[in-house]
C-alpha cells in the first residue's frame, strides 16, 4: 500500500498546554515543525483547567521552590522521582514569568505582581503551614493559558494540522522512531508524519471511566499509540480522583474554592475533614479527602435523597469574591447542579480526573525504555511520566508540568535534531502497515460490537473494579472483564462509512486507544499489593511496619506495564534529586 | 429512573451521498440526567452513528459544539432541553460552509481572528519578573480574555455573513480590543491602523446579535463601541 509522506524536523502530536509550549521552543528555533490536533487547539482540554498554576513567587509570602519540592515529593507519597521533581519546582518561577511575558492575564495583587491562592497540599517551610503558591487567572486559569501559548504560538507562525488525527507511532527496525501515520479528520486520508523527533503531548485519558471530568477527546490515543508500538507505559494504576465533581454531572468544581475558603459538609451538616486531616482540613492532598467523602457516603453521612454525596459550602464567602475570584464555577454551579453556591451548597463527589502515570520519561522529556533514551521520541505533559506526581498530583502542578517539559521536551528536540544527519532515513514500513489494517479491518468490519456497548462495558468495569477504593477480589475479577472487553474492542464496527469528517470512525479508533489503558491500569493496580497516594487497596493493612498500608520495603518503585503479554516490569524511584538533598521517607500526614 | 421522549429535528448532508441538506426527524427517550442537549446528540448518535457534530469538553468552555437551536446560536452542552420547543430544531452555525450535518469549516472565522494579532507586542525588553499590571487595569481585560471562540456570534452577524473575508466580525474585533486595552501591549497605534478600512471595523452597524447569543455573556457591540472611540480620539 502506498501512502503519501510528509517531512519534517519535529512532528508533534497535541496542541495543549504541553504540545504548544513545545511547539514555540522549535518554532522559535526556525525548525520545520508540524503540530497536529484532533481539535483546534485552543479547544484541548487545557483549556478546562481552573484553579491555578503553581511557582513559588513569593508574592504574597515567603516562599521557596525548596519547600515546593518537599510537598511534591510529599504528595506523590515518594513514587515521585526526585531529579525530576527538583527540576520542576526549580524551573516554575521561571516558566510562570514567561507565561506572563507571553500575555497570560493573571489576576493581580495590589502591587501589580501576579494573584496567588493557597491550594491543597501547597505549604511552607517543609509541611508547616498553607502558602499562597497557586498563580490563578480567576477560576479559568487553563483557558487563559492554553489561548496565550496558542497566541504566542500564532505569533511565531507554528504550522498547525488542525483536526488531524494521529493513529500509530512508525519506528524502525533497531526501534528508532520516525514519526507518525495520521489521518485528515475532514477526510479520512491517511499521511505519515516523518520527522527527526516526534513528540507525544496528547494529555489524558480519563474516559476510561464513566464519569470522570475529562472531555470527550481525552481518549489516550498517546498512550494506545505508544503501547501498540512496544513502549511500556509507567505506574498506570495511579488515577486520581477529585475530591469535588458536581455530583451526577463529573463538570469538576477546583480545589481553588477551597482554596478560597470553601469547607466540605456531610449530611449532620458536620465540616468533617477535621476529622480526618486536623491540620490541612478541607486543603488536604486530594486522595486523602475523596478517601474521606467517600468513607462518610459509605458510613451513611452523604446528603441527597440517595445520601450519595456531599455539599460544597461557599455561602458564608462574600458574594464580591465569588463573583470576582470564582465566577466560572458559579457559571456550572448554576448550569450544572441548579444551585447558586452565593445562596447555597454546591453537590458534589470524587470523580476520576487525571492520570498521574503514562509515557517513562526522565526530565528532559526523552522517552525511556531499559534506561536508555528511545531515538527520535519525547513525550510531555499527563500523557508522561517524568514522574513528577508519583502516586499521587498536587493540585496546580499539572500546568506546571505542561509548561517545565514542554520547554524541555522542546529544548531536547532542538539539541537531538541538531545533532541528526540532515536526510531522514528510508522510512520503515512495517508500523505504517499494521496502521493501516487497523483502518481497514474497520472499514471492513461486520457482525461486530457496537462501539458504544463496548465502550460501556469497560467504562462501567473501570469504575466498579477499580474506583477510590480498591480491592482485591475485585481487582482479580475486573482484570478478567477487562480482558472479555478487549476482545469486544478487536470486533468493533461501525455503520458510517462515509469518508467526510467521520466521528463514529474516529470514536472507533479512539476506543482502540482507550482500551489499551484501561489493561494497563487494572492490570497494573491487581499487581501493586500496598495503598499509596491513590491506590489504595482492603489488603494493604495500617501497620507500624506499613504505616498507611504503604509497602516501601516491597514496593518502592515503578511499575511498567508491557502490552506485549500484559508482562509487568517494575524500575526504582528516583531518590536522588539534582542538587539537594533526598527528601527522606516518611508517612504521609496533613 | 424517570425517562421522556424528546423530538428532534436535525439537518442532515453528507455530500458523499446526499444532493442536498434535509432535515430529518428523530424521536430519543432520555433519562433524568441527560438535561443538556448534547447528551441528547450523544444518546442519538448511539442510534444512529452518521449524526455528525463537534464535541470535546461538554461544560461550556472549548467552544467546540456551537450550533444553531430552534433558530438561534449556542452551544448544546450548556443548553437545557427542557427549555425547548420541540421539535427541537438543529441546524449547523449559518453563513458558514457546511463539511457535514452539523460541522462547518470555520476557516474564515479562525482568519478574521488571526488578521488582528492576536497576541501580545511588547518589544521592551522584558523584565526578570512579571510585568505589573495593577488590578484596576486588570480588570480592564474581563468580558474580553474569556472568549472560547465558538463563533456563535460571528455567525448570527448579518454584516459577516455578507462579508465573512472583509469584516472582521464580532469576535475578532473582541479580540482586537483585548490587546488594546492591556496595559502591557504597546502596539495600540498598529492595532488602530490595521481595522481603519471601510470593511475591517466600520461594517458593524451595532444590530447587537452577537451580544444576544454569546454563550459567555460577553459584549462585542461594546468593544467595537469603543475602538471606535478610539478611533474618533485618534483623529482629534
Ligand atoms: C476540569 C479540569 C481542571 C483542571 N484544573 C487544573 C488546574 O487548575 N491546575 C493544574 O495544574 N491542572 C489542572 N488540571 C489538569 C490539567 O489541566 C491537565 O493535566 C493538562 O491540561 C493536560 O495538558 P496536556 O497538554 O497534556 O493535554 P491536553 O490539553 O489534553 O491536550 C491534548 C492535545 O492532544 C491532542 N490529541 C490527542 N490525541 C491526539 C491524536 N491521536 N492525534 C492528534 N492530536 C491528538 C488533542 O487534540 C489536544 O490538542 C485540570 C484538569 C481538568 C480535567
Ligand atoms: S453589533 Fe456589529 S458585530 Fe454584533 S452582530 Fe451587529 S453588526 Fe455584527
Ligand atoms: S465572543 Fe462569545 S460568542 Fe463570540 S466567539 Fe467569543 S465566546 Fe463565542
Ligand atoms: S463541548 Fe466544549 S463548549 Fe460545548
Amino acid at each position: 500500500m502506498s501512502v503519501p509522506v510528509r517531512k519534517f524536523d519535529a512532528v508533534i502530536v497535541g496542541a495543549g498546554g504541553a504540545g504548544l509550549r513545545a511547539a514555540l521552543q522549535l518554532s522559535e528555533a526556525g525548525l520545520k515543525t508540524a503540530v497536529l490536533s484532533k481539535v483546534f487547539p485552543t479547544r484541548s482540554h487545557t483549556v478546562a483547567a481552573q484553579g491555578g498554576v503553581s511557582a513559588s513567587l513569593g508574592n504574597s509570602e515567603p516562599d521557596h521552590w525548596h519547600w515546593h519540592m518537599y510537598d511534591t515529593v510529599k504528595g506523590s507519597d515518594w513514587l515521585g522521582d526526585q531529579d525530576a521533581i527538583e527540576f520542576m519546582c526549580r524551573e516554575a518561577p521561571n516558566v510562570v514569568v514567561e507565561l506572563e511575558h507571553f500575555g497570560m492575564p493573571f489576576d493581580r495583587n495590589a502591587d501589580g505582581s501576579i494573584y496567588q491562592r493557597p491550594f491543597g497540599g501547597h505549604m511552607s517551610n517543609f509541611g508547616e503551614k498553607p502558602v499562597r503558591r497557586a498563580c490563578a487567572a480567576a477560576d479559568r486559569t487553563g483557558h487563559a493559558m492554553l489561548h496565550a501559548l496558542y497566541q504566542r504560538n500564532v505569533r511565531a507562525n507554528t504550522q498547525f494540522f488542525v483536526e488531524w488525527m494521529a493513529l500509530d507511532l512508525v519506528r524502525d527496525e533497531q526501534g528508532n522512531v520516525q514519526g507518525v501515520v495520521a489521518m485528515e479528520m475532514e477526510t479520512s486520508e491517511v499521511y505519515v508524519f516523518q520527522a527527526k523527533a516526534t513528540l507525544f503531548a496528547t494529555g489524558g485519558a480519563g474516559r476510561i471511566f464513566a464519569s470522570s471530568t475529562n472531555a470527550f477527546i481525552n481518549t489516550g490515543d498517546g498512550l494506545g499509540m505508544a503501547a501498540r508500538a512496544g513502549i511500556p507505559l509507567e505506574d498506570m494504576e495511579f488515577w486520581q480522583f477529585h475530591p469535588t465533581g458536581v455530583a451526577g454531572a463529573g463538570v469538576l468544581i477546583t480545589e481553588g474554592v477551597r482554596g478560597e475558603g470553601g469547607i466540605l459538609r456531610n449530611s449532620a451538616g458536620e465540616r468533617f475533614m477535621e476529622r480526618y486531616a486536623p491540620n490541612a482540613k478541607d486543603l488536604a492532598s486530594r486522595d486523602v479527602v475523596s478517601r474521606a467523602m467517600v468513607t462518610e457516603i459509605n458510613e451513611g453521612r452523604g446528603c441527597g435523597p440517595n445520601k450519595d454525596h456531599v455539599l460544597l459550602d461557599i455561602t458564608h464567602l462574600d458574594p464580591e469574591v465569588i463573583k470576582s475570584k470564582l465566577p466560572g464555577i458559579r457559571e456550572i454551579s448554576i448550569k450544572f447542579a441548579n444551585v447558586d453556591p452565593i445562596k447555597a451548597p454546591i453537590p458534589v463527589v470524587p470523580t476520576c480526573h487525571y492520570q498521574m502515570g503514562g509515557i517513562p520519561t526522565n526530565y528532559k522529556g526523552e522517552v525511556i525504555v531499559d534506561e536508555k533514551p528511545v531515538t527520535g521520541f519525547y513525550a510531555a505533559g499527563e500523557v508522561a511520566c517524568a514522574s513528577v506526581h508519583g502516586a499521587n498530583r498536587l493540585g496546580t502542578n499539572s500546568l506546571l508540568d505542561l509548561l517545565v517539559f514542554g520547554k524541555s521536551s522542546g529544548n531536547s528536540m532542538i539539541d537531538f535534531i541538531k545533532t541528526a544527519p540532515k536526510d531522514l532515513p528510508v522510512l520503515a514500513m512495517a508500523d505504517v502497515e499494521r496502521s493501516l489494517a487497523r483502518v481497514e479491518r474497520l472499514n471492513q468490519q461486520s457482525n461486530g460490537t457496537q462501539v458504544n456497548d463496548a465502550r460501556a462495558a469497560m467504562q462501567a468495569t473501570m469504575q466498579k473494579h477499580c474506583g477510590v477504593f480498591r480491592f482485591k477480589d475485585m481487582l482479580a475479577e475486573g482484570v478478567a472483564k477487562i480482558l472479555e472487553v478487549e476482545k469486544m474492542v478487536k470486533t468493533i464496527e461501525i455503520a458510517d462509512k462515509s469518508k467526510t469528517f467521520n466521528t463514529a470512525r474516529l470514536e472507533a479508533l479512539e476506543l482502540e486507544n482507550l482500551i489499551e489503558v484501561a489493561k494497563a491500569t487494572m492490570i497494573s493496580a491487581d499487581a501493586r499489593t500496598e495503598s499509596r497516594g491513590a491506590h489504595v487497596r482492603d489488603d494493604a493493612e495500617d501497620t507500624p511496619e506499613r504505616p498507611n498500608g504503604r509497602d516501601d520495603a516491597n514496593w518502592l518503585k515503578h511499575t511498567l506495564w508491557h502490552r506485549d503479554g500484559n508482562q509487568l516490569k517494575y524500575k526504582p524511584v528516583t531518590m536522588k534529586p539534582l542538587s539537594v538533598d533526598t527528601i527522606a521517607l516518611k508517612t504521609r500526614s496533613y | 429512573m424517570t425517562t421522556r421522549t424528546v423530538k428532534f429535528s436535525i439537518y442532515r448532508f453528507d455530500p458523499e451521498k446526499d444532493a442536498k441538506p434535509y432535515m430529518k426527524d428523530y424521536t430519543v427517550e432520555l433519562d433524568s440526567t441527560d438535561r443538556k442537549l448534547l447528551d441528547a446528540l450523544v444518546k442519538l448518535k448511539v442510534v444512529d452513528d452518521a449524526i455528525s457534530f463537534r464535541r470535546s469538553c461538554r461544560e461550556g468552555v472549548c467552544g467546540s459544539d456551537a450550533m444553531n437551536i430552534n433558530g438561534k446560536n449556542g452551544l448544546a452542552c450548556v443548553t437545557d432541553i427542557d427549555t425547548l420547543k420541540q421539535p427541537i430544531q438543529i441546524r449547523p452555525l449559518p453563513g458558514l460552509p457546511v463539511v457535514r450535518d452539523l460541522i462547518v469549516d470555520m476557516t474564515q472565522f479562525f482568519k478574521q481572528y488571526h488578521s488582528i494579532k492576536p497576541y501580545v507586542i511588547n518589544d521592551t525588553p522584558a523584565p526578570d519578573r512579571e510585568r505589573l499590571q495593577s488590578p484596576e487595569d486588570r480588570e480592564e481585560l474581563n468580558g474580553l480574555y474569556e472568549c472560547i471562540l465558538c463563533a456563535c456570534c460571528s455567525t448570527s452577524c448579518p454584516s459577516f455573513w455578507w462579508n465573512p473575508d472583509k469584516f472582521v466580525g464580532p469576535a475578532g474585533l473582541l479580540a482586537a480590543y483585548r490587546f488594546i486595552a492591556d496595559t502591557r501591549d504597546t502596539a495600540t497605534n498598529e492595532r488602530l491602523d490595521n481595522l481603519e478600512d471601510p470593511y475591517r471595523l466600520f461594517r458593524c452597524h451595532s444590530i447587537m446579535n452577537c451580544v444576544d447569543v454569546c454563550p459567555k455573556e460577553l459584549n462585542p457591540t461594546k468593544a467595537i463601541g469603543k475602538i471606535k472611540d478610539l478611533m474618533v480620539k485618534r483623529i482629534a
